[in-house]
């Protein structure tokens, strides 16, 4: 993918496009961007692709006023302004799809049709519930087993990694950490705007989620009005890294819908 | 040198540690029986009044939802011993104000101690152990900048009399801000902010505040000084910071009998042992900086070591985060150290932790304040520290 620069409400903003056809956005996961992944490539070759790394993932700035996922959407959308985007798909994965949710209840004109693949971002359950485990209070090991299938998927050798990777690896993390910590993993405020949302959306989750549950999604879809669910059997929570084929067909395959 | 004493107030009565997770945050309160409680803080108030008593200062400090500190809220105890107390400086080490929400409420509490002592406050802010932000609920990415806007405000809040202030900054808003009372001390109590890492203590020392290191020991301690010194003359001061600017806390235990001062000196270490948190709770991401996340990753091993778990009497004191022995070895001990490190011109001794029960403590108290400090003294009056290759 062609990496590029933009300067979107006074920060440096890092985004990749590659492919042609019609135009897809895709907000990633809380792991960041990596442009090489094969999902991405198999994106590139039926759309023409457009993901940028959310502030504070990749080479993005995180300036100090910014510090919620509403923040994040407003910057995509900025984006989409900005390369003169009027309307597009979006597929947004987990951190990515709160994003995309809270796009689309912002800006529901901009959305032609969405996918969210194991998306956090709203409160359905009582004060005394959290919606997902605490990921901050877990083993590394309790993390790996609830966010992939198969557990080996997990596994980063920091030896392997450059600086260069390492150093984005870790302040991804921090980032995500930033959004996530409180409200915990939702705005309080976004189930109460998802009737603005339009477009036909469509709900992926991995069989094996041990993050975001299927009670979860499901209370997830019913806010839209015109929402679908999909399991994926063998994926975890990246449903789109554990099951790239199957993440193609199913979300290709509801895009192209229109 | 001033010394202070401290100890961390602990609750030992514990199942045998494999049978929970992580001392912190998470054991539950089920193991702490109240009427046990209420005997240690008497107990743990009595051994404060005996080292004042004994001519040291004092000192506490803060933690929450553990049993190796069991003061969740540093401005009660000190009312208590700003009541129960005559002449010692008192020094809270410190408010967590990052993780505090109401920066305002917090220089209400100071105002507050100050008067009721009758001006024998000092008051220092920490950034917090990592364990500390689950408790708190509070985001460990900006807890810089969370405290440093926080002191800044508490600062301004103490020392502005003219009536209401407006702040609305990037995490604190407030209208209307006019504390009563305002300090006794003027313009304000001494400040104190404690770090473990040179990062930290550069900007302690441009500012000037009293800068206080934890156990960091022969190898971390110097980069620590180092940093706060390049801060001070950083701000455009000539010359080194005076020593009073500079802080050391070990664990400290003395006695007249080398064997009691083994055995004292080994119950300490509890402090260190009991220490069992889980890696997620040590290192939440955005507590460090980037870049010390990056060599966690390639192997490096973290600020708080969990190796000093493991230590015993003659690593503690080898490593420097331990004073023990005879009068004459502790005092020997300090001395090495305080040449190694450049010199220092407070000492907070933990004098106390886990089964050290209270005769043990106050022998402790007792040997250090008359068999150590003299000595102490004279061999520290003017002397230019003998700073050992680096």
């Amino acid at each position: 993918m062609q990496r590029d620069e933009i300067e979107i409400a006074g920060l440096a903003v890092e985004y990749f496009a590659a492919g042609s056809g019609r135009p897809l956005l895709f907000l990633h996961d809380e792991l960041g961007l990596w442009p090489e992944a094969s999902f991405l490539n198999s994106l590139c070759r039926r759309r023409r692709v457009v993901a940028l790394s959310l502030p504070g993932f990749g080479q993005s700035d995180l300036p100090l006023w910014m510090d919620c996922v509403d923040d994040l959407s407003y910057v995509a959308l900025g984006l989409l302004d900005r390369l003169g985007l009027s309307a597009v798909d979006v597929i947004g994965c987990s951190l990515g799809g709160w994003v995309a949710a809270e796009l689309t209840s912002k800006a529901p004109e901009r959305v032609k049709r969405l996918v969210l693949a194991a998306p956090y971002g709203v409160k359905l359950g009582a004060p005394d519930r959290l919606e997902f485990p605490d990921l901050f209070a877990m083993s590394k090991a309790e993390l790996a087993e609830r966010s992939f299938h198969n557990v080996s998927s997990a596994e980063i050798n920091g030896a392997e990694l450059s600086d260069a990777d390492l150093t984005k690896l870790v302040r991804n993390r921090e980032s995500f950490a930033l959004f996530a910590w409180e409200p915990y993993l939702h705005n309080p405020k976004l189930s109460r705007r998802l009737d603005r949302a339009n477009a036909p959306t469509l709900f992926i989750r991995g069989a094996s989620d041990g993050i975001v549950s299927a009670e979860y999604v499901a209370g997830y879809a019913a806010l839209f009005s015109d929402a679908a669910v999909t399991e994926v059997p063998a994926a975890g929570h990246f449903v789109h890294l554990e099951q790239p084929e199957a993440f193609i067909t199913q979300s290709l395959g509801f895009l192209d819908l229109t | 040198m001033k010394f202070w004493y401290f100890s961390e107030t602990a609750y030992p009565y514990l199942p045998p540690e494999d049978t929970y997770p992580s001392i912190r945050v998470t054991l539950p309160n089920l193991n702490y029986d109240p009427q046990a409680g209420a005997s240690l803080y008497d107990r743990y108030l009595d051994e404060w009044l005996i080292a004042e008593s004994e001519g040291l200062n004092l000192m506490l400090n803060e933690h929450h939802q553990t049993a190796t500190c069991v003061d969740p809220a540093a401005p009660v105890m000190m009312g208590a011993l700003a009541r129960l107390t005559k002449r010692a400086r008192l020094l809270i080490l410190g408010n967590p104000i990052s993780n505090r929400r109401d920066p305002v409420r917090v220089a209400e509490e100071m105002a507050l101690i100050d008067v009721l002592s009758h001006g024998r406050l000092e008051v220092g802010f920490v950034r917090g152990v990592p364990y500390e932000l689950a408790a708190a609920n509070s985001n460990p990415v900006r807890s810089n900048e969370r405290h440093w806007e926080a002191l800044e405000l508490i600062i301004k809040t103490w020392t502005h009399h003219a009536g209401p202030f407006v702040h609305e900054g990037r995490f604190f808003h407030h209208r209307n801000i006019n504390i009563w009372p305002r300090p006794y001390q003027q313009p304000h109590p001494p400040v104190w902010v404690s770090a473990t890492s040179p990062s930290g203590s550069a900007r302690v020392g441009a500012s000037g505040f009293v800068q206080a290191t934890f156990l960091t020991g022969y190898h971390g301690t110097p980069g620590v000084f180092e940093s706060y010194r390049r801060g001070w003359r950083s701000a455009g001061r000539a010359g080194d910071p005076p020593l009073d600017r500079l802080a050391y806390a070990p664990l400290v235990y003395t006695s007249d009998s080398a064997r009691s001062a083994r055995l004292g000196a080994e119950k300490l270490l509890w402090y260190l042992k009991a220490n069992k948190v889980p890696e997620y709770y040590r290192n939440p991401p955005g507590y460090l900086p980037v870049e010390m996340g990056v060599r966690i990753m390639r192997g490096a091993a973290p600020q708080l070591a969990t190796s000093m778990k493991n230590f015993g009497v003659d690593d503690a004191i080898k490593s420097g985060i331990m004073f023990a022995g005879t009068p004459d070895e502790v005092h020997d001990q300090v001395v090495k150290f305080y040449d190694h490190v450049g010199g220092f011109g407070h000492m907070l001794m933990m004098g106390q932790a886990g089964f050290l029960d209270h005769e043990e403590t106050t022998h402790g108290i007792r040997e250090f304040a008359r068999e150590v400090i003299p000595r102490l003294s004279e061999t520290l009056r003017d002397r230019a520290p003998q700073r050992s290759a680096a």
